[in-house]
Order: structure tokens, then sequence, then C-alpha cells
């Protein structure tokens, strides 16, 4: 029975070649629309993705604060409330992977006639496993150059391409605040954080090479703040609250008192952020799902005008032995052809589109199985929904009436 | 599809049919009684507006009637359901119209094999069949022509040949001269003798007395009623 039914639905899609192809467009650009919406939603998902991973994970940020001086408040990262001990103490807590206490500014860094301003960190080897940041060239600095305060640097790409240009940047010495240093490694790429700043616009230095020369603190093995990893995503909440519990004992503040420090979790942050995205990439979908929506209706509704046209065929089909479910499912076919035509094409068109954004732009774009199959699936069953209407009307039809229809 | 032997092909008892109109229920048909026995050529007529054009719409299974029963091959078919009325539409009655209602698109053996599409009739089948019947009505050479190819009187075959494809119990016509010059009436009504000769039973819709004259049988409605039913005057010299 379908055999035959194929054949009739393309003699009929035939005799209206014009009006067939343009009812088909509204699928293919609803279709395309959608596949390349999603396309573009889950490019931006994924380039999140991959910021956030350029951070670390389970990581906190403990930022000194608030002390208060005679009646004012100083802000977070006012006054110097933490310090290496501090950090120490909370790598002992249960939970916590790796602490590195941090100092960072902004300094000129020199190298001959070159200079360049960037992010000076000065920090302990902990810093670089807490945020997986590699070394692609050279080697990291250790304890002991902490402890005896050395003048080694770590350098960021972007720094060392401000610096060095094409030049391998390890093992040459630059100045800082007029120190020496030496470049002993060569960090790897991260690209930007969340904040939209250069990652690799960095140098780091030992924690306490970087008090003593470069910011030149009064109060030597304070910090401001103590980057924090949590072993795992479910201990953060847990590993927070010892944290604070530890550091109210140790800076010995009363029940009443507030905390002299902040703590801001950046896995939250992060997952704001990937939640912004997924929301924007749903918007998008549910704007190109609209255009599929409106191919649909276009369907019905030249499928109504196909039924009117064709009331008198219908009368003959039935007069000569066509059952209501036969000339439903004739009419069915139909719309479902043209859908599911319009849809191929369509997938086509916004694959080949997302193809040529990714090609011309720099924009990331990713195009998963997942929505080919449900922009698919999506097509037929616009097809079916909207031709049901107009092939139940044809069925429905009165056989006397349909014969007399001129 | 013949019922059992000695049955009639059609009995009708009381059959009544109403319309439901802005003036009232009009009766369109008031209680008709008749047999048609195998074999038969029935030419019914009348004027526009007596009831004919009813009681063939029952005949053919395209509506129920408001009253009454109709036994098609021995079978009490009056309050059927849509879809079984359809298989006996395929299977016991084949039609033919005044206007051949052909379908356009459709080539000439397409059209003729159409029934058996709604029959479940496989392809080959299908194909052997309609060729036999194109045939047999003299148009096998335009088998793969469109019916807009072909001039009325061979298009009035093909839908002859679309009637005879699913081997019916009944050939139904309505008017099938009514379209046609005198000559190529005459070479339809021909072809309609022959086949009664074959042992078709054929029940025939006209208000022209020379078309009703190929009948063997005439039966006149007038006001929704049989006026009169008799065997036409000096059949066979008109055959």
């Amino acid at each position: 029975m379908i055999g035959p039914m194929l054949g009739e639905a393309w003699r009929a899609m035939g005799a209206n070649r014009m009006r067939t192809a343009l009812t088909m467009l509204g699928m293919v650009i609803g279709v395309g629309a959608v596949v390349l919406m999603m396309a573009i939603g889950q490019g931006a998902q994924y380039a999140v993705a991959q910021t956030i991973s350029s951070m670390g994970s389970n990581l906190f940020i403990v930022i000194s604060g608030s002390s208060t001086i005679s009646g004012a408040r100083s802000g977070s990262g006012g006054g110097p409330t933490l310090n290496v001990a501090d950090a120490e103490a909370i790598a002992e807590l249960e939970g916590v992977t790796h602490v590195a206490p941090t100092h960072q500014g902004t300094r000129q860094l020199v190298y001959g006639a070159n200079n360049w301003n960037a992010t000076v960190i000065g920090t302990t080897p902990a810093y670089l496993d807490a945020r997986a940041w590699s070394i692609v060239s050279g080697h990291a600095f250790g304890d002991s150059d902490v402890r005896s305060a050395t003048r080694v640097a770590l350098i960021g790409k972007t720094a060392a391409e401000a610096l060095f240009g094409s030049e391998d940047p390890v093992g040459k010495t630059i100045r800082i605040q007029q120190s020496p240093f030496v470049i002993v490694g060569l960090l790897g790429a991260k690209g930007q954080n969340l904040d939209g700043r250069d990652q690799d616009d960095t140098i780091i230095v030992p924690l306490t090479t970087a008090q003593r020369k470069v910011f030149g603190t009064p109060f030597p093995g304070s910090v401001r703040v103590i980057m924090v990893q949590a072993a795992a995503p479910e201990l953060m909440p847990q590993v927070e609250k010892s944290i604070v519990a530890l550091l109210r004992q140790r800076h010995r503040i009363r029940e009443e008192m507030e905390n002299d420090f902040f703590i801001r979790n950046l896995a939250a942050a992060a997952d704001s952020a990937a939640e912004t995205t997924r929301v924007m990439s749903l918007l998008l979908g549910a704007i190109a799902s609209v255009s599929l929506l409106v191919g649909g209706i276009g369907i019905m509704n030249i499928m109504l005008v196909s039924v009117t046209e064709r009331t008198r065929e219908i009368g003959i089909r039935m007069a000569i032995g066509a059952r209501q479910k036969e000339i439903l499912t004739q009419f069915l076919l139909e719309a479902i052809i043209i859908s599911v035509a319009g849809c191929l094409i369509g997938l086509v068109l916004g694959v080949g589109g997302a193809l040529l954004i990714n090609a011309l732009t720099d924009m990331v774009i990713v195009i998963s199985g997942t929505s080919v199959v449900v922009a698919f699936g999506v097509a037929a069953g616009v097809g079916i929904f909207f031709g049901f209407y107009p092939a139940r009307k044809a069925a429905k039809l009165d056989p006397i009436e349909a014969l007399r229809y001129q | 599809m013949a019922g059992t032997r000695g049955d009639p092909v059609i009995r009708v008892a009381g059959l009544g049919k109403s319309y439901r109109t802005a003036a009232g229920l009009f009766p369109a048909l008031k209680g008709v009684d008749l047999s048609i026995q195998p074999g038969e050529f029935v030419a019914i007529m009348g004027p526009s507006g007596s009831g004919k054009s009813t009681f063939m719409n029952l005949l053919g299974c395209l509506d129920t009637p408001s009253s009454g029963d109709y036994f098609l091959t021995g079978r009490n078919v009056a309050h059927l359901r849509n879809d079984e009325l359809a298989i006996l539409r395929n299977r016991t009655i084949g039609f033919v119209f005044q206007g051949f209602n052909l379908l356009p698109r459709m080539n000439l053996q397409d059209n003729v094999a159409l029934p058996l599409v709604y029959a479940g009739s496989d392809r080959e089948t299908r194909r052997a069949r309609a060729r036999t019947l194109l045939d047999r009505v003299g148009l096998a050479a335009y088998a793969d022509s469109l019916p807009s190819r072909i001039s009325g009187g061979q298009q009035q075959r093909v839908a002859i040949a679309r009637a005879l494809v699913n081997q019916p119990s009944l050939i139904l016509a309505d008017e099938p001269t009514g379209n046609l010059d005198s000559h190529t009436s005459e070479e339809i009504m021909a072809l309609f003798g022959e086949l009664n000769r074959e042992g078709i039973t054929i029940v025939l819709v006209t208000h022209e007395n020379d078309i009703a004259a190929h009948a063997g049988r005439q039966v006149r409605f007038l006001d929704g009623r049989i006026v009169s039913d008799m065997a036409t005057p000096a059949h066979g010299a008109a055959a």
C-alpha cells in the first residue's frame, strides 16, 4: 500500500513544483536555523567550559580583608590579615589538596630595550598545581627557591612574546623593579579568564622574592590572597566551613565579630557563567524553533489548499474503494515527505553554514549529533502534526459531495 | 463476490432517504422496492428531482438510507460503517460516471489499476489486470498516456475498464453518455451491451429514451417513487 502511495505523493508534489519547493523552503529555513543556532550556542558553551577548566577546578580564593582600625573598615583586601602560616594551616585541613598564598600586582618588566607591564604573581609551587598550569619549556621553581627568595621567574606566553618576540625566553634575565630575574620556565597558554583578562600576560615568581624585591611589603609573611583547592566538588562546602572555622580561631575572632577575610568560591562563579551560556544557547534554539513552527504552518496551509483543489480526486478515490485511513495516509505522507526532504536540505545548509562561520571567524562552533537528530525528529513531527488536520479533512469528505465538486 | 446462487444482486425494500434542508426534512426517496437479478441490464429513468440520483447513490454504497433495507448480493448493507461501504465499493461495485472521472495526472494503466491498489493487490497483478482490461476496451496502445491525450469516448472506455478491474458483481453507470456525442454514445452503449451479454449486471441512469432502449428493463422514478417498471419494448432490436 505504501509503495504506490509514495509514487502518488511524488506525482502530486511534481504537479506543483514551485509550490512544493516554496513549502519545503519553510522547513529548510526552520531546520537550518535550528541546526546553526544550536551549533553556535553549543560552541559558546564549549568555549566557556574551556575557560572554566583553564582556571583550575574546585578553587577557593581566600582574600584578606576588612580590618577595622579606629572604626574605619578597610574593605576586602584592605588589610594584611592573612599570612603564610594561615596558608600552611589550611593545607593541613581535610579535603584540601593544594594551598598557595599569593601576592600579585602589575609591574613593569624590562628586557634589553623592551619593556612591558604584566601581572606579577608571587606564590609557591603549589599555585601551578592548583591551577593545573603546565610548563612548556624549562622548569618550575621549587620550595627551596621560595625559602631562599631566589630571583627566578616563570613567564606567560603573552608577556614572553611582548618581551622576547620569537626568542626562547628560558635562561634570559629580565628586570622587575630594578631587580634581575632569571626566566627558568615558559608557562603553557591558558587564554582569557571569565572576566576577559588574558591569563598569559603574567609572570610568576617565588612569594618571598616578590615580597622583598617587587612589592616591598611592610609585613613580611603576610599575604593578600590564599588560593585553596579542594579535592572534589562535593567537598567544597565542607572545606569552606573548615577554612572559616580555622581562620576565625587563628585570628582570635570573637563570636559576635565579623570575619576579617572573605572566601570566594570560583567553582560557583564558573557554574553561573556556564549557566548563562546554557540559557543563551536555549534562547537561540527557541528563536530558531519559531521559524521551524512557521515552516510547519506553511505545510499545513498548502496541504489545506491541496485538499480543496483535489476534492474531486478524493471523491473518485472514495468511490472506487479508498477507505478513510487510506486517504488520510496519502495526504499525511505528502506532508511528511515535504517536511523530511526540507529537513534534509536544511541540515545540509545548517551544517554548511556552521562550517562556513567556523572557517571565516574565530567563533567556536560545535555541531553535535544530538542537535542533528533532534532537528530531524522535530521536522518529521512537524510534518505529522501539521499534516494531520488537512489529511483528516480530506478523509472525512462526503464522497457524493466530493464527486460533485467542480 | 457473487452471493448465493439465485439471490438477486440487488434487493431493496421500503428504501427511503430524507435530506435536512432549510425548509425542513425533504424526502427524496419515499419507500422504494426493487429487485435486480444477476445478468440484468436495467435503465433507471426519470426527470431531475425524481429521486433517481439519490437511489443511485444508495445503490452505490456512497450513502446510507434513512429507512428500509438494501441487500447487495444477499447481504444487508443498509447500516454498514464507512470503511465497510468502501470495501463494497471497491470489490462489489464498479462505477462509471458522466464526467469519466479519471485521475488527470495518472497514465491510463495506473488509472485502471487504481481500485486494485485499494484492494491490496501486488504490483505485478495490478499491471497485468490493467493491461488485460485496457486491451478489452481496445486501448492497450495508450496504456502509458495521460487521460488528457485521448478523446472523451476513449476516456469513458478507460473508466469502464477501471470499473471492471476488480471483477465486480455490478456496474453502476450514471449518465455515462451524457458528455458524449451520439455516435460515441452508441459505441459506449454497444460496449455495455457486450459486457451484459458476458453476464455482467448493469444498472444505468439516463434520461434519454434511446439510451435506455439498450437496457432490457426500464424503471421510471417520479417524486421519489417508482412509477413504472417494465421490459424494454422490442428489446433486441437495439442490440
